[in-house]
């Protein structure tokens, strides 16, 4: 049984604690995983998609959304990983690219013929090192400016 | 419409798991340390993409069984993959290549998949096709970029191309069950994907430089499982600790 009066917009304030564990700055809501909530008589069901096929930080995500609902004596919780809609780096809220580049990784652009911001210092002169970084998510950059090599969040889509 | 539809999902799920445990063979062996990190990043996605498949395997399965059931427990004559992907790792120009041609043949195979009449495989085919893309965009770059500077690395190129060349038919192969699929338009006509994928690939070795091999031996037993004695050292390697420890978690 849920608590009674529990609504969904309750859990998915709860839920902003569990971030991306490769970025942990930005929630799993604002990185656009977090799909739905919702309340049934019996469990509370919480929708997520994955990013990558291969990323292995689903299943830590998986694991923390049971935790964090745990700490709040929620513990009949179905975790459903969705086929669709497929995610994309436009789910990114506004609020998690902000969040992204006050860490020092580039957020993705949205149209390709945009330049790639060094997160460092704003230069727009950047090369690419490499299509890919530390984590599938991830290329690398380095600033032509400020010379300092930086990860950008690659545009997926 | 169930059993095919098994068939076919672990056709695809084998080829992505055999290419993507190849490429992480790689792992510590890159030419250079950003490449090591690209092949190993590649790998990862396409052992997704196998995790995908053998789901949708699962839910079209008369018996119950799990994807890594699928991946641990089958022997050789089970696994579907085309002979292309179980081949031994080779060079790095070798490598190259061989993805090459297996990124556009995903690309058209999945471009295709993802409006076919099965739901689930259409979401799938679509998710790994944003990857796939990923992926071309390198591998096309660097066989231009190896065919295109030294004369070493042209002729490796032009070595990989002459034995490679031989396995690429098989991927369009078609059963009766997959001909059942493609009558129930589940799968696209595998005819007008190698159509496309000629097209594609001929054109790329044309600007390498690279000189198409005449015509001759063929390789083919995947979809019956018939492979060469590589799978059996791969398999050995991967599965080792599933079959030393049966349902071993961590
Ligand atoms: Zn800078």
């Amino acid at each position: 049984m849920v608590m009674s009066g529990l609504t969904a917009r309750q859990v998915l304030a709860w839920l902003q604690a569990v971030k991306d564990p490769e970025i942990p700055v930005i929630s799993i809501q604002d990185l656009g995983v977090l799909q739905a909530v919702e309340i049934t008589n019996e469990q509370i069901v919480v929708k997520i998609i994955p990013t990558y096929s291969g990323c292995p930080a689903m299943y830590v995500i998986q694991d923390e959304i049971r935790q964090t609902l745990a700490e709040h004596g929620q513990h009949e919780v179905d975790i459903q990983l969705l086929n669709t809609p497929a995610w994309n780096t436009d789910m990114i809220t506004a609020r998690g690219r902000a969040a992204m580049k006050l860490y020092g990784i580039a957020p993705p652009i949205s149209a390709s013929d945009q330049v790639i911001q060094c997160p460092q210092c704003g230069s727009e002169k950047t090369t690419c090192i490499s299509q890919f970084g530390s984590t599938a998510c991830k290329a690398l950059y380095r600033c032509e400016s400020c010379l300092e090599p930086f990860d950008y969040f690659k545009c997926h889509a | 419409m169930n059993q095919d539809l098994y068939q076919f999902a672990l056709r695809l799920a084998d080829t992505s798991l055999t290419m993507g445990q190849r490429l992480a063979e790689w792992c510590g062996h890159g030419p250079y340390l950003e490449e090591d990190v690209a092949l190993t990043n590649v790998s990862l996605d396409l052992i997704g993409h196998a995790q995908m498949f053998y789901q949708l395997a699962c839910d079209n399965s008369e018996t119950s069984t799990s994807p890594d059931d699928l991946a641990f427990l089958r022997d050789v004559p089970e696994y579907r993959n085309p002979l292309i992907t179980e081949l031994p790792r080779g060079d790095f120009a070798y490598t190259t290549l061989k993805q090459y041609f297996i990124d556009v043949y995903h690309l058209h195979l999945y471009q295709q998949l993802s409006v076919s009449s099965d739901e689930q495989l259409a979401a799938l085919a679509q998710k790994a096709l944003m990857e796939v893309k990923y992926h071309l965009s390198r591998s096309e770059a660097w066989c231009q970029r190896l065919s295109l500077s030294t004369e070493e690395a042209h002729e490796k190129m032009q070595k990989a191309l002459d034995d490679l060349w031989f396995y690429t038919p098989e991927l369009f192969e078609t059963d009766e069950s997959m001909q059942r699929l493609m009558t129930a338009s589940v799968i696209p006509d595998m005819g007008a994907i190698q159509t496309v994928w000629q097209q594609q690939t001929e054109q790329l070795l044309e600007d390498c430089q690279l000189a198409k091999p005449e015509n001759g031996w063929m390789a083919t037993g995947g979809l019956v499982g018939e492979h060469t004695e590589h799978l059996g050292y791969m398999l050995a390697d991967m599965q080792f600790l599933q079959r030393a420890y049966p349902g071993c978690e961590w």
